[in-house]
């Protein structure tokens, strides 16, 4: 398992946010994760990536005990997420949102700008250059000079996944990718998904709420209702299992 | 004439300075600091008691001359902002700002009345005014090529700042906090550098403030003189713009200058509510840029990565 989650709980005052959750997401897969609203999937995100602290349980990204680590120090260890509300550096440049996630900069550091020139240059010219490959293969490289504000939805979402190639993570969560995304653009948000999970070997782990989405695009799928994991399974399995259907689909049907 | 555009140009020379630099702090990172004028103060007072000679009226005799107490004068409001950013870093917005508001004052109260350290409210006299012996006539000018000097290279020296990767994460950080933590960038480590180098380069114009002067008391640091009048030159130009601030900061001390030439127009019983109408023009300046142009006249500055055309 690439990422395991034990017994992880987190209640916000009178709210049992997540209750016993326990599952895992195995290298190599694009595992989703489904529930109904308010089952606790962005409180599990932000659980596993440090941006809120366990009450109890333990989180393992490759066997290493990460729960009391902070957001950017799991970042380092290969984990990414996106988040649910589309948000990203509004105010930057579509080239330098993607210009600022690189490990491992130079020019990061104070005096380095002063004392390094040509280091950092070197190393920009060697970043922008990848940036623009990230662009080509999102086909938006005509946007680079473009402030990340003035996106459409679907792009701001892809540029969320440029980022990620950016960055070179092993995991990443997406917190529902295809909401915002007009419906003509979510196949193809897909495929990028599926692109990069294979060309790149990295796995995703993945909240949507679209069923379509979903089921042609992850397996296993991991049922989370009331915070804590109902089943886990294929596409198949999951579509069949009566549980699901009542706490989930069925609800979905009725509205 | 001339030498009162001089001194015009000195004394906006120096406020630019703070301007870029609680630019750099609110434009560039988004720390809202109310306590700008706090590090002026300390920036001042630092250079003053430096430089002093040996006195009874206050601390003094330590016989660092005109330019290096200038380094003190950076190191120590620097050094007590990175004290002071331990607890208020913990805060964001408007908590920030009114925590650094809070820090002002009693850095302020502190100066006014540690009689021992400052001379509290009768100031410091007789601080070394460098080459004035030499060219008291032409003072002015030959100073204006200092303060000038630095305002350039400070300008300079920002704008290059704000550019490299370093600023740049700067930057994001201020647009979207958590985002730049699920980035890898230590969000903490670089506010607190935001808020260490404001406030040293905010102390050196302080430095630069009392040599050029002479002589420092509180009264060069009332709320209005140190902090706002600076929020209102950042806000003019356009926060995020360090050309925008520029602008800004020239012009409002223009204003500011200006007005005091009406006042003498004014009968003598007005002439004490004249400078209350003076800040009240203040008040209209920033009521007419919030209401017409919330971005400043120049607005936020896009930049566009520099190596964007070679392959
Ligand atoms: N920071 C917070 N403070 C208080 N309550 C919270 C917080 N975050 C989440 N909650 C609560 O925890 C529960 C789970 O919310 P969460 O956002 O994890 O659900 P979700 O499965 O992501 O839902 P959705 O599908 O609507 O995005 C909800 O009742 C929510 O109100
Ligand atoms: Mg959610």
């Amino acid at each position: 398992m690439l990422l395991e989650i034990e017994k992880a709980n987190k209640r916000f005052g009178g709210i049992q946010a997540v209750r016993d959750c326990s599952f895992g997401v195995e290298k190599g897969s694009i595992t989703g994760l489904i529930g109904p609203n308010g089952a606790g999937k962005t409180t599990l995100f932000n659980l596993v990536t440090g941006f809120h602290p366990l009450d109890s349980g333990r989180v393992y990204f490759k066997g290493e005990d990460i729960t009391e680590l902070p957001p950017n120090e799991i970042f380092h260890k290969g984990l990414f997420r996106t988040f649910q509300i589309v948000r990203g550096y509004e105010d930057m440049t579509v080239l330098e949102s993607l210009l600022i996630m690189p490990t491992q900069q130079l020019g990061e550091n104070f005096w380095n700008i002063w004392t390094k020139g040509s280091k950092i240059e070197e190393q920009e010219k060697k970043f922008t250059k990848k940036a623009i490959e990230v662009l080509e293969f999102f086909e938006m490289a005509d946007r680079k000079e473009e402030l990340a504000r003035n996106l459409p939805g679907g792009e701001k979402k892809l540029l969320d996944l440029g980022r990620m190639m950016m960055a070179d993570p092993e995991l990443v969560l997406l917190d529902e990718p295809g909401a915002g995304v007009p419906p003509s653009l979510q196949q193809k948000v897909n495929n990028y998904i599926k692109r990069i999970s294979d060309d790149k070997n990295v796995t995703f782990f993945v909240v949507e709420h679209d069923m379509n989405v979903i089921m042609n695009l992850c397996d296993p799928i991991i049922v989370v209702v009331e915070g804590t994991n109902l089943t886990s399974g294929s596409p198949e399995e999951i579509k069949s299992n009566q549980e699901v259907i009542e706490a989930y689909l069925g609800e979905e049907e009725r509205v | 004439m001339l030498s009162y555009i001089a001194s015009y140009l000195v004394m906006a020379s120096i406020y630019g300075i703070i301007a870029l630099a609680l630019n750099f702090q609110w434009g560039f990172s988004g720390l809202m600091n109310f306590g700008i004028g706090a590090s002026y103060m300390l920036g001042a007072y630092s250079a003053a008691l430096l430089s002093s000679a040996p006195t009874a009226e206050h601390l003094g005799g330590f016989g660092v001359p005109f330019p290096l107490d200038l380094v003190g004068a950076a190191i120590i409001p620097g050094f007590i902002a990175f004290l002071i950013g331990f607890p208020a870093l913990k805060l964001k917005g408007g908590p920030f700002a009114i925590a650094t508001l809070a820090i002002h004052e009693i850095i302020y109260l502190i100066v006014h009345n540690e009689m021992w350290l400052t001379n509290g409210v009768w100031g410091i006299r007789d601080i070394s005014r460098p080459l004035y012996s030499q060219m008291p006539q032409q003072y002015d000018f030959f100073y204006l090529l200092i303060a000038g000097g630095m305002l350039i290279g400070f300008y300079f020296f920002f704008q290059k700042a704000v550019r490299s990767p370093w600023g740049r994460v700067i930057r994001g950080i201020k647009v979207d906090e958590d985002m730049a933590l699920m980035s890898g960038k230590y969000a903490w480590s670089y506010k607190m550098q935001s808020f260490v180098l404001g406030s040293a380069i905010a102390g050196i114009a302080g430095g630069l403030f009392v040599h050029y002067t002479g002589f420092v008391s509180p009264t060069n640091f009332t709320p209005l003189m140190a902090t706002f009048i600076v929020w209102l030159m950042v806000m003019v130009g356009g926060s995020g713009n360090n050309r925008g601030v520029l602008v800004g900061t020239f012009f409002v001390w223009g204003v500011w200058t200006g007005s005091e030439f009406l006042t003498d127009f004014f009968p003598g019983s007005m002439e004490t509510r004249a400078g209350f109408m003076r800040m009240f023009l203040m008040g209209i300046i920033l009521l007419i840029v919030i209401i017409t142009r919330p971005q400043g006249i120049f607005g936020k500055e896009k930049i566009i990565p520099k190596y964007l055309r070679s392959e």
